[in-house]
């Protein structure tokens, strides 16, 4: 590569930036604003999961999306290969 | 019915005096009355901005504590009729300013202005919380960058739940103001770009505010830069964003990149 070539050719940094900051307020508008609320969903959906199925609590992902029109709440939960149900039937 | 607009965006240095006075003059040059009012005690700017440091005689601590009043503590400036402002004093004692105070004072500006629009100092502490706290719409001024965009999405969130409106389960409006864009730079994919930063933040867009010797110079002078270089292109983002806060629809129009010699030199390759 020339000199020329390295010069110009720095590599775009906004899209990084961009996917910083979309994952860390996700996880800030949990924390904080209007989201004490959030915070305790957050920590019952894990309660809840953790009735029926062995996890780890790293695992579990609530993430909230704010939006003009309408919001999304994703909660994404990774499973291990086999799932150990924790007495689903009693 | 008079409405009051706090310019505000957690992060210091973004452009909350400028955009403040640029409004504020761009609202008053329109026809409408308008004050401009400084929150920001202990570091007081506007009034350095507004190019009136030199007519302060009392500021809305002593309005607020009763040692003067109001019509005292206004100074209309010398080149729009309809624009005043109200400094803010250069005391250091924060605390001088109380809830009821505040909230008295900017009742009676209400009656007097078509626009009170209060420069929130930086931060999310008391200063910044008084300064949002009677605000009907919000201009949230935020640079292009992680740091400004992270720390406006912290106060739209204050926003949201700590205004009087927010407290009475009301919507207090917002808005994006984007300052400092540079957009050669966002073309290169160097600096976030619009749909980036709207997308994080998803509040409406008022405006974009290119990045421009025209700010600087204008601030040099005391004046705004509506009133320092009227047809300039910073001057004309935000007399489109007075008219967008008026109510008028306006296409936001995008700032391109100006072809300087090196981009010229090299064509397209360099972009
Ligand atoms: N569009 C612009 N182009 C170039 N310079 C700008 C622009 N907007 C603001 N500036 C410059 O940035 C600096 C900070 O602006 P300003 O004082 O308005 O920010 P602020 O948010 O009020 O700061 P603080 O948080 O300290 O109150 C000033 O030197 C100003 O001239
Ligand atoms: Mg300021």
């Amino acid at each position: 590569m020339s000199l020329l070539a390295l010069f110009f050719k720095r590599k775009p940094t906004a899209g990084v930036a961009r996917e910083r900051l979309q994952i860390l307020l996700a996880h800030e508008r949990i924390a904080t604003g209007h989201s004490e609320l959030l915070a305790k969903l957050q920590e019952e959906i894990i309660q809840v999961i953790a009735k029926y199925i062995k996890i780890d609590r790293e695992q579990v992902h609530v993430k909230l999306d704010r939006g003009k029109d309408m919001s999304t709440l994703e909660i994404d939960v990774d499973l291990p290969s086999v799932m150990p149900l924790l007495g689903a039937r009693g | 019915m008079a409405k009051v607009l706090v310019v505000t965006s957690g992060k210091g240095g973004v452009g909350k005096t400028t955009s403040t006075a640029a409004l504020g003059a761009a609202l008053a040059q329109n026809g409408a009355n308008v004050v401009v009012v400084d929150f920001d005690v202990g570091l007081r700017n506007l009034d350095l901005v507004m190019g009136a440091e030199r007519r302060v005689v009392y500021d809305l601590i002593n309005v607020v504590q009763g040692d003067a009043k109001l019509a005292q503590a206004l100074i209309r400036d010398k080149r729009i009729d309809t624009l005043s402002l109200l400094p803010a004093s250069q005391t250091r004692d924060k605390d001088a300013l109380t809830p009821e105070g505040v909230a008295r004072v900017i009742d009676q500006l209400r009656e007097k202005f078509d626009w009170v629009i209060c420069d929130s100092p930086a931060g999310i502490e008391k200063g910044a919380m008084l300064a949002m706290h009677h605000a009907d719409t919000a201009v949230v001024v935020t640079n292009p960058e992680v740091s400004s965009v992270r720390d406006s999405d912290r106060i739209i969130g204050m926003l949201d739940s700590k205004t009087a409106k927010a407290e009475k389960g009301e919507r207090i409006e917002k808005h994006l103001l984007l300052t400092r864009y540079d957009p050669g730079r966002a073309a290169r994919g160097e600096m976030l770009n619009v749909e980036d930063v709207l997308e994080i933040l998803s509040i409406p867009l008022l405006g974009i505010i290119p990045e421009s010797e025209e700010v600087l110079r204008a601030s040099n002078v005391g004046s705004p830069v509506t009133l320092a270089s009227p047809t300039g292109a910073a001057a004309r983002a935000y007399f489109d964003a007075a008219r967008r806060l008026a109510g008028e629809n306006i296409e936001v129009v995008v700032p391109m990149e100006r072809k300087g010699f090196m981009s010229r030199l090299f064509g397209r390759r360099v972009a």
